[in-house]
């Protein structure tokens, strides 16, 4: 049993007291609760759970920053299209700059393959059980990987609308993936994705004569999540608005070239 | 979204923690979720237990402070309350929100022995 608020029958209990440290301790003193039981002190953290998960990810950063390497976390729900996007964009932009990616998917090589299959170098993280990549595995990736300075490095991040948002791989942007097969009201139904990316790609708009898609609904949707997105609209298969794309890929690749002071 | 991990960093914590602070068993655990965290309390109550069976936490108590979510809005230029990412700001509707606080997920202190 806990010796502050009497609780320990599991937690589901409702209790109101006032949990912002009015809880009569003196602070880093030992001190006994009751007579027979051994001396309970507090002890402060302050950490942030992700601390560990933030600490590989500015590693990986302060690598990409010294390389010169611009990294990209790619995110979005199974099927948007990621992949594919990929391939295309590795075959249009392979002769102007070194690309290489890391693939992030519970099982199976197969996206790996598929990148290979373009001629760049892939590495595949299995995440198993996991629902997301991590800066730890994506540190390791990179080992294998040895990308060369002034390189792009993909990370295509397990397909996933919520948890890959919380996790922090050292990336210069996430950039999320929304198919106009998926609905126009994702951005508002898994907010948190759509207001850690900095680009939104709205992919597979071949399709759009076929479906009821509102585009323009989605954009407000994923503007009134995060006011800052910039919202780029393709079609990965038929090639309308890879230029725009490539364009953006060009001047981020640019920018990591600058040597800020 | 993934309580299962959060859970998980926090025991690698408490156990890094027990030999720089000298401590043998974890009694409560406070924590600091943000309203905005994507965190949900009850299955983070759920994975705890769980993730905690076997180690210096077995069957310690876990206090969530709920930190309400602020965000800083653009036309009024004033911290407004949110309780949601996508909220539109409750004065002037606007959804130029900045969110500054309730985003955050932290290991508070701990009750130790």
């Amino acid at each position: 049993m806990c010796g502050v608020c009497g609780c320990g029958e599991g937690h589901d209990h409702d209790h109101d007291h006032p949990h912002d440290h009015q809880h009569p301790h003196a602070h880093g003193a030992a001190h006994s609760h009751a007579p027979g039981l051994s001396p309970m002190r507090m002890v402060q953290i302050e950490q942030d759970i992700l601390a560990k998960n933030n600490r590989y990810a500015s590693e990986n950063r302060r690598h990409f920053g010294e390389h010169g390497i611009l990294a990209l976390n790619l995110v979005s729900s199974p099927g948007s299209g990621k992949t594919t996007l990929l391939t295309e964009t590795i075959s249009r932009l392979q002769n102007d700059v070194a690309i290489t990616v890391i693939e992030g998917d519970q099982q199976t090589a197969r996206d790996a393959e598929r990148i290979r299959a373009t001629g760049v170098s892939a590495v595949q993280i299995n995440t198993g059980k996991g629902c997301h990549l991590d800066a730890h595995r994506v540190g390791h990736a990179l080992e294998t990987l040895q990308a060369q300075n002034h390189s792009l490095l993909f990370i295509e991040n397990v397909g996933n609308l919520v948890c890959p948002s919380a996790f922090d791989l050292g990336e210069a942007h996430k950039v999320v993936i929304l198919s106009v097969t998926e609905g126009e009201d994702k951005p508002i139904k898994y907010p948190d994705m759509f207001h850690a990316a900095d680009l939104m790609i709205l992919n597979k708009i071949d399709l759009l004569p076929y479906l009821d898609f509102n585009s323009e609904e989605c954009i407000q949707f994923a503007k009134q999540v995060n006011p800052k997105i910039k919202v780029l609209s393709l079609s990965a298969k038929t090639g309308e608005g890879m230029d725009n794309w490539l364009q953006w890929l060009k001047a981020e690749l640019a920018l990591q070239r600058i040597a800020y002071v | 979204m993934h309580e299962m991990s959060l859970c998980e960093s926090i025991l690698q914590v408490l156990e890094q923690q027990a030999e720089a602070q000298h401590y043998h068993k974890v009694k409560t655990v406070w924590l600091e979720i943000g309203a905005l965290a994507g965190v949900e309390a009850e299955a983070l109550r759920f994975c705890f237990d769980i993730v905690m069976q076997g180690s210096l936490a077995e069957q310690a108590c876990l206090e969530i402070i709920e930190i309400p979510g602020q965000a800083w809005c653009l036309p009024c230029a004033d911290n407004v309350a949110v309780q949601q990412l996508y909220d539109l700001c409750p004065h002037c509707g606007s959804h130029q929100l900045q969110v500054n606080s309730g985003d955050q997920m932290r290991i508070k202190e701990l009750e130790v022995e």
